[in-house]
């Protein structure tokens, strides 16, 4: 007889997939099978837990001992030791960046401890290709209860009560948004899921579509029930196969089950649902680009109004969200809007899930509740930055987002405080950098970006980005020029103002918060031809510190005399003599000279 | 899927599978030592499972341990319920697991003259 006593969890995600996952799950089956245990220990696959970078994870239930680094060669030890002797294999085990401590278990991490996994909840924890374990954790639920409990219209003031707001970006109340597509008048609706999420270095889309894709399947279907609609379209992004071919398995359960088709829940409520794969563009993500995609057009933005909720697919009134948008809908009917509600700020509810990358320990996918401080995010979940270095300055939003320097780091975060302090949720990119981070340099990465995206429609974003761009160019090779500043500004302004869609309506953010927190970088960029930062090829300077103790070894050793200063003094580095060698760098015995002004 | 009903019954039905992952269960923990694989741990631990499996228990979680340093009274199995003390078995042979899951694990009721010790 077969009883079941354990499951390992291994990590499906394609983050994990691409560390070697697949081999260790097949060493795992094999291995297991080998040991005569085939029949008390199920291997199961998951998607993401948002730790890729720690990857490939497994998990092994009922203790919930967490893995990471797992690679093939471990399987024997992991094998013998846990599932057949019971001893937990330590140095496996995650090692907390800060405390070197290893940690056995998932919640006792300090990167999980210090989440809200609500909209994760299952991401890692059920099988993804796997309906029944959706059904187990809670799934279908807010569906039932929506079509056999409620009319459409309480579906939509239950939404509008929890004050949910669009997570693709804008952050437009959803509750409305519904109301509008649901008043527009017509016979024929759809129902449209945003996941081309073509923010850089954001996933947490992909994430929620690997590891919960029934979830997104539900708020789709809530909502065509709340609008009228019987037709939905989900828009992803080509290159995310996986996350694909799991919603076409999902959609085909669904089906099977009746949670999707004809007469669902005995409601007579009809609800179908397709994927169309995204022509690989960043401004297909634009709601209007998207529709225009899908019908088969080139994706290109058209003025609004009408909105897609008057006018949107084929002309029909359709409703647009964002998958994480969807999948916040599960909560919120089967718990009610005000339960909901409870978590976050005035102004913004709920949880966001943050993609955290860049110089801190721990990268990867975190969700938390709104209102929480940038410093919590970057040090007690993030784990601190790289190497004991400095911070510098957090990048929010990605593309259309800002950086906020360190004095902004006890801002507490939702839609609003980040607008006004010239950054913005965007998609929740967060990007953490060090000292060693030019910020002029990474003005011109993310314009790079947006300019090399605009789809060249309107001429402010197309011609005025390149020109933009050309400037920072110069500035970062050490031709900036006098003016350039105040052009940048007024370009930025200009763009802003006239561009026809949200990539052009938001290029400039990166540059504008940049110059409004990091001035000083780029008039020394300009004036002393110097990267602050060291980062600058053209302008890596050096600079003797406050450390110079007068011995004038440095003095010696340059070439080029560019070296002053009288004995026991402070010696000073003419810059427009250094050849910036780093002679001196070596020779001096206090280690006062350093890369950067 | 035709009600909610439907859809809650099936759920309960489904969760006795996926609710090892939320360890809030009965615990029954195997001592898997080198002695307590030379006396039987292994078939000890196979014939808990069979009757747990057989009286269909929802939510017992079956874990392993190493050594405690009773080496003499192997075969060792704990029970611990949720919220109650840590009972030691000593001595468990797999014909002692009817009675463990009859009178323990389903009943709350301890197996007097098999235990070895009691601890919070
Ligand atoms: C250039 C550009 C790219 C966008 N990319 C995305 C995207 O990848 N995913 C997304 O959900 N929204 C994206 N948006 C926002 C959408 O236009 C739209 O506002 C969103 O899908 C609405 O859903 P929400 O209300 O749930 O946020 C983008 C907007 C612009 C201007
Ligand atoms: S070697 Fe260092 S301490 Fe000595 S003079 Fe140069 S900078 Fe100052
Ligand atoms: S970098 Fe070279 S040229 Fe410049 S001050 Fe130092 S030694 Fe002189
Ligand atoms: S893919 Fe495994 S944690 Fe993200
Ligand atoms: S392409 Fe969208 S504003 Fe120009």
């Amino acid at each position: 007889m077969q009883f079941i006593r354990s499951h390992v969890l291994v990590c499906g995600g394609t983050g994990c997939m691409s560390s070697g996952s697949r081999q260790v799950q097949a060493n795992l089956e094999g291995e297991i099978a080998r040991r005569g245990l085939g029949g008390e220990v199920r291997v199961v696959q998951t998607g993401c837990h948002g730790f890729c970078e720690m990857g490939p994870l497994v998990i092994i239930y009922p203790e919930g001992v967490f893995y990471v680094s797992v690679k093939a060669e471990d399987v024997p030890e992991i094998v013998e030791n846990h599932l057949y002797k019971g001893r937990i294999v330590e140095r496996l085990l995650y090692r907390e960046p800060l405390s070197q401590e290893r940690i056995p278990s998932y919640d006792e991490i300090n990167f999980y401890k210090k989440q809200r996994r609500v909209i994760l909840k299952n991401c890692g924890r059920i099988n993804p290709d796997d309906i029944n374990e959706y059904i187990a954790a809670g799934g279908y639920e807010a569906l039932g209860k929506a079509l056999t409990l409620m009319t459409p219209a309480a579906v939509v003031e239950e939404v509008k009560k929890s004050g949910l707001r669009g997570r693709g970006g804008a952050g437009f109340p959803t509750g409305m948004k519904w109301q509008f597509a649901r008043q527009s008048p017509g016979e024929k609706k759809y129902i449209v899921c945003n996941a081309d999420e073509g923010d850089p270095g954001a996933f947490m889309d992909r994430s929620v579509l690997e590891g919960d894709p029934h979830r997104i399947i539900e708020g789709m279907a809530v909502c065509g029930y709340a609008i009228g609609a019987d037709e939905g379209y989900i828009y992803v992004r080509a290159e995310y196969p996986l996350a694909i071919k799991r919603l076409r398995t999902a959609i085909a359960q669904a089906e099977e089950m009746g949670f999707l088709g004809k007469d669902i829940f005995g409601s007579g409520f009809a609800f179908s649902l397709h994927i169309k794969e995204g022509a690989g563009a960043f401004v297909c993500g634009e709601e209007t680009a998207l529709l225009q995609s899908i019908e088969g057009k080139r994706g290109m933005p058209r003025p609004r109004p009408p909105f897609p909720a008057v006018s949107g697919l084929w002309g029909k009134p359709t409703n647009i969200n964002n998958v994480e948008t969807f999948a916040n809908i599960l909560p919120i009917i089967v718990d009610g809007g005000e339960k909901y509600a409870e978590i976050g700020t005035e102004k913004s509810k709920g949880t966001k899930i943050f993609a955290l990358t860049g110089k801190i320990n721990n990268t990867g996918l975190a969700e938390v509740p709104m209102g929480i401080a940038m410093r919590e995010i970057i040090y007690d979940i993030g784990g601190g930055i790289v190497g004991g270095k400095k911070f510098k300055a957090v990048q929010i939003g990605g593309p259309s987002g800002g950086c906020l320097p360190e004095e902004m780091l006890d801002l507490t975060i939702d839609y609003d405080s980040l607008t006004a302090a010239g950054a913005m949720m965007g998609s929740g990119g967060l990007v953490v950098m060090d000292e060693t981070t030019c910020m002029v340099d990474v003005a011109k990465f993310f314009l790079t970006f947006t300019q090399s995206e605009s789809c060249g429609k309107c001429t402010p974003c197309r011609e005025g980005t390149k020109r933009m761009l050309e400037i920072l160019t110069r500035i970062t090779d050490g031709e900036g020029r006098d003016g350039d500043i105040a052009l940048l500004e007024d370009l930025a302004r200009g763009i802003k103002q006239t561009a026809l869609c949200g990539l052009g309506q938001t290029a400039p953010n990166p540059v504008l918060s940049t110059l409004k927190y990091f001035r000083h970088e780029y008039e020394a960029h300009i004036k002393d031809h110097v990267c602050p930062a060291g980062a600058c090829a053209n302008l890596t300077g050096y600079t003797i510190t406050d450390g110079c103790r007068g011995c004038g070894m440095c003095k010696k050793a340059c070439p080029v005399g560019a070296i002053a200063g009288e004995i026991k003094q402070r010696h000073t580095i003419n810059h427009s003599v250094c050849i910036k060698c780093g002679a001196c760098e070596s020779q001096c015995p206090f280690k006062a000279i350093r890369k950067g002004a | 899927m035709k009600s909610l009903e439907e859809l809650k019954k099936l759920r309960e039905k489904l969760q006795s599978d996926t609710k090892l992952r939320a360890a809030d269960g009965i615990k029954v923990i195997v001592g898997m030592g080198t002695c307590g694989i030379a006396a039987g741990a292994r078939e000890v631990m196979a014939a808990l499972m069979d009757e747990v499996k057989k009286r269909g228990v929802a939510g017992v979680a079956f874990q392993q341990t190493g050594c405690i340093g009773m080496c003499d009274k192997e075969v060792l199995v704990d029970i611990i319920s949720p919220g109650g003390p840590r009972i030691t078995y000593g001595n468990v042979r797999p014909s002692d697991a009817g009675r463990l899951v009859a009178e323990h694990v389903v009943n709350g009721q301890i197996v007097k003259d098999l235990v070895v010790a009691k601890s919070v």
